[in-house]
């Protein structure tokens, strides 16, 4: 063997188990949360739970019903809003990469991104609330919106920059639209990245409290009208949890176990759908 | 045919243009507005905002300085703590584990996203703040009189909040960095492989090659750091104070912004407030400026590199 | 496929018919109340189905913006609004005050179990920073027969703004000159000591956590969590604990001087057997709001919860208006147009 071969597989053993050792140590905080959250949670998930609307302090069988429907169509709205942005903006940026537009597209997205959710919520109640003297689930829905388009523009840039050139020229080589080339051959190719993105911005953005405290408020009772305040799992939740009741505080951990579990479930069902996408595409 | 396809093309970039406009006059959109709420406070203290260390709202005094000392150092130390343990698990993910372990890993690192920060901000007051204060009164003596480790246990502050948002940051950074690797063409590898490299030479050309990706993942984890309200300000024992030490109670912008929002009634307080969140705006502004001048150099001196060498085509493996 | 369409206009018009027989009215302010005006809500919903209050717990200082603003029909509020604050109001609001409440001193010391005495100027001090361990002489002269360790005294304090901190500092102040002129009343004020928690509950976490802390919250809070609370001396010489009995006493002495339009402070009340650190909550609304209907409404609510609605409060922890302020009030909401 060469000589110094001994010293660079030995950086090398210390940098594999370097990884090794990384996936252990984050999944040591992971274990302690998910355990503290289940554990808290789970006594209080019963039927009443998913059917009930919140019941005053002292009274059995309050459930949170209306939240969890109110955060599925908030984050449903946020979604609508934020995926063709977001999407849209990294295949510009990522297609006319050297252009003035594209590096100001990139330096506002992550630029919207540092941008602390609070301030996100006082932005929409200004110019969605307050000229409308309403709070709304739209309004809410807007503010989540804000917050995801920046991870998912970057992330779809990004993923669509390592497409290699050779299949972009390929497509048009055979005669597509840049468009066409585009959708049908580039962004499949990279589509479990950018849905990587989308979960990530929804994780983001599901577990958020104070863009909705002043859009969509918080609302008592079961209800689905998108200019009327909407219920949604992190305000009750974290109402609760500022409670001194420890039935709340239970109800509260509840919640928060079942927004992980739609998060989660969300994302397995991207996964699974690219799954499928990624096979069809050529790669 | 010709003029129809070139109409076309001019459509796609036009539409697609435009909804990068969108981003970019919503961010001017935010930054005007944050303006326009703070005006009151930008004409009362001016440039004396940013250095002055009171935060007094029944005088009607305001500095920011001590939330931009705590936002800046909190981020700073997690970004220093996630990083490269988020690099760790990308490259362990793509790289080096076996097959069958990828999905449930993915399937891990991602549930640390999904756990509202709510929870984060709770499990640390129960869990992770007490085992912080038993280490910082188990700390040795002898080192306690560093800058660092001064002041008494209490469990709360720098060091909780950085290590929560380190434990925050991870999931964002490593998966990004996950998918890029993962985009990286194999013939990197392979040829890295076939010229005699180890596996770590081997990651670490995959890694330049992508590092532009890499770089905005980290971004991207950085810009969480910064932001984050709810789950730091329950660990990080609010006190608005510029100091060195991990042990001592700080405060950050973030916090102060939605701790103080709801309940300031009168509108210096209010406008003070904005114009903390416009301070943060303006310092995220800078920041991606300096990464954005990173990345700049760092494609130059390929450009450099590229101009003075010849090297066949790296995807001619296709 | 006919049938389909048919079902979903019938099922759409019987949704549209039934939401526009409810009223759904929306309130938001002050954390303190929320337990009680949720049990109010869902008690006067029984009674009236198709009335729907929705409040939400934003904050006192939410609660008067959002008024302000007019994007609720009413606000709610534990400190009373100022003189600028009611000028920037589109319309005369009104002031309604609807429970009471106790903020009490909280502590865990090591091996000390029982209630300590505290006066206000103690208070203050610690707050100051002046007093710094558990066994100052300040401390041990109240408390003679309990054994005070040498302990650091950890302050805790609130590091959001909110009504809690603000009847907490108007006490302070009344007490204390060099609180008054140092540090002042607000609801989120320059501390001079101690680390910040979010919100009572936020507080009451930390105390319970820190060997050796001090802090302040509602009671209903020290209440729940079972944690040490301290009796506070009146302005009588009395060392009192907040109960219900010496809550409401603080209101009654008040009664004999309420001015008319309720904005009251009641800390340091004068009287036997009163609390000290009571405060009103107040319930804000315009005396001449647009919406008719929702204001004959509101109207018939208040005057449940004055009468009816007040003997939920006790359970829950809060005192109950003693009958001096609710005829008072009583005859004041005659004064909010239903028409």
């Amino acid at each position: 063997m060469r000589p110094g071969t001994g010293r660079r597989k030995r950086i090398s053993s210390v940098f594999v188990a370097f990884c090794a050792g990384s996936v252990l140590l984050a999944l040591v905080p992971l274990a302690f949360v998910l355990f503290f959250v289940v554990s808290q949670g789970i006594q209080s998930l019963n039927v009443a739970f998913f059917t009930h609307m919140p019941a005053p302090v002292g009274e059995p069988g309050g459930g949170m019903a209306n939240a969890i429907v109110g955060t599925l169509i908030l984050v449903g709205l946020g979604g609508i809003f934020a995926v063709p942005i977001g999407i849209m903006s990294g295949i510009y940026m990522s297609e006319y990469a050297g252009t003035w537009l594209a590096s100001l597209v990139r330096f506002a997205a992550d630029t919207l991104n540092g941008v602390p959710s609070i301030v996100v919520g006082v932005f929409v109640y200004g110019i969605a609330v307050l000229p409308f003297r309403q709070f709304s689930a739209l309004a809410g829905g807007l503010a989540l919106g804000i917050m995801m388009i920046p991870i998912i523009a970057r992330t779809t840039e990004e993923l669509l920059l390592l497409v290699p050139g050779t299949m972009r020229e390929g497509a048009l080589a055979l005669g597509a639209t840049h468009a066409r080339a585009v959708f049908t051959v580039v962004v499949p190719s990279a589509a479990q990245g950018i849905i990587t993105g989308i979960v990530l911005a929804i994780a983001r953005i599901a577990g958020e409290t104070a863009p909705l405290l002043f859009t969509s408020l918080n609302n008592r009772f079961f209800s689905t009208t998108l200019t009327q305040p909407m219920s949604s799992l992190t305000v009750q939740v974290y109402s609760y949890a500022s409670s001194p009741y420890q039935d709340w505080h239970r109800q509260a951990w509840a919640g928060a176990l079942v927004l992980v579990a739609i998060v989660l479930t969300g994302s397995l069902l991207a996964r699974f759908a690219t799954r499928r996408l990624e096979s069809l595409s050529p790669r | 045919m010709r003029a129809g396809r070139a109409a076309g093309d001019l459509a796609f970039r036009l539409g697609t243009g435009l909804f990068g406009l969108v981003l970019v006059l919503l961010v001017a959109a935010i930054g005007a507005e944050l303006v326009r709420q703070s005006w009151l406070s930008i004409e009362t203290f001016g440039l004396n905002f940013w250095r002055t260390s009171i935060w007094d709202p029944v005088a009607g005094e305001f500095g920011a300085l001590p939330f931009i000392w705590g936002t800046l150092y909190s981020s700073m130390l997690a970004l220093l703590l996630a990083t490269p343990i988020a690099l760790g698990i990308a490259v362990f993910i793509s790289e080096l584990c076996p097959n069958r372990l990828r999905p449930p890993l993915v399937f891990l690192t991602e549930l640390l996203a999904a756990i509202p920060s709510i929870v984060y901000g709770l499990w640390g007051i129960f869990v992770l703040v007490p085992a912080v204060r038993a280490a910082e009164t188990a700390f040795p003596q002898a080192l306690k009189s560093l800058p660092f480790f001064s002041g008494p246990p209490f469990g709360l502050g720098m060091l909780s909040a950085a290590l929560i948002l380190a434990v925050m940051v991870i999931p964002f950074t490593s998966s990004i960095a996950r998918e890029v690797l993962k985009s990286v063409p194999v013939a990197q590898r392979e040829g890295a492989y076939a010229l005699g490299a180890t596996r770590f030479e081997a990651i670490t050309a995959a890694l330049y090659y992508a590092r532009t990706g890499i770089v905005g993942a980290v971004l991207l984890g950085f810009g969480r750091a910064l932001g984050e309200t709810m789950a730091v300000t329950m660990v990080i024992g609010n006190s608005p104070k510029v100091t060195l030490s991990l042990f001592a109670p700080q405060h950050t912008m973030a916090a102060v912004l939605a701790n103080e929002f709801s309940e300031a009634a009168d509108d210096l307080y209010l406008n003070a407030l904005i114009e903390i969140g416009l301070v943060l705006f303006v310092i995220t502004l800078v920041v991606n400026s300096l990464s954005r001048l990173l990345i700049w150099s760092m494609a130059r001196s390929e450009r450099q590199a590229a101009a003075t060498t010849v090297v066949p085509a790296a995807e001619s493996a296709a | 496929m006919r049938t389909l369409g048919i079902a979903a206009i019938g099922f759409t018009v019987l949704v549209a018919s039934a939401a526009a027989q409810k009223m759904q009215i929306q309130g938001a302010g002050a954390t303190f109340p929320n337990p009680i005006y949720s049990k109010w809500f869902s008690e006067y919903n029984k009674l009236h189905p198709n009335v729907q209050i929705n409040y939400q717990p934003i904050g006192s200082g939410g609660g008067i913006r959002q008024i302000t603003g007019q994007t609720v029909f009413f606000g709610a509020s534990d400190g009373p609004m100022t003189g600028q604050q009611l000028k920037a109001a589109p319309g005369a609001l009104m002031h309604l005050p609807t429970v009471l409440g106790a903020i009490v001193p909280v502590y865990n010391i090591p091996g000390v179990t029982g209630e300590l005495k505290f006066t206000g100027e103690l208070l203050a001090n610690i707050y100051l920073g002046k007093v710094t361990k558990w066994n100052d002489a300040a401390i041990a002269q109240l408390n003679a027969g309990v054994k005070l360790p040498a302990t650091d005294i950890t302050v805790v304090h609130r590091s959001d703004g909110s009504g809690t901190t603000y009847i907490w500092v108007d006490y302070l102040s009344k007490v204390s000159p060099e609180w008054k002129s140092n540090v002042g009343v607000n609801t989120s004020v320059n501390w001079p000591a101690g680390v910040g928690g979010k919100g009572n509950e936020g507080v009451s976490g930390i105390v319970t956590q820190t060997p050796g802390s001090i802090g302040y919250v509602e009671l209903i809070y020290a209440l729940q969590n079972k944690i040490s609370y301290g009796t506070v001396r009146n302005a009588a010489g009395e060392f009192t604990k907040a109960t219900v009995q010496s809550v409401t006493a603080a209101a009654a002495a008040a009664a004999t001087q309420m001015p008319a339009d309720f904005r009251v402070s009641i800390t340091n009340a004068p009287g036997k057997g009163v609390y000290p650190i009571s405060s009103f909550t107040w319930l804000l609304l315009y005396e001449n709001p647009k919406d008719k209907a929702q204001a004959k409404t509101m109207v018939d609510f208040v005057k449940w919860a004055l009468t009816d609605g007040q003997k939920y409060c006790a359970p829950l922890g809060y005192a109950p208006l003693p009958d001096s302020v609710v005829k008072l009030e009583l005859a004041a909401i005659a004064r909010i147009r239903t028409s």
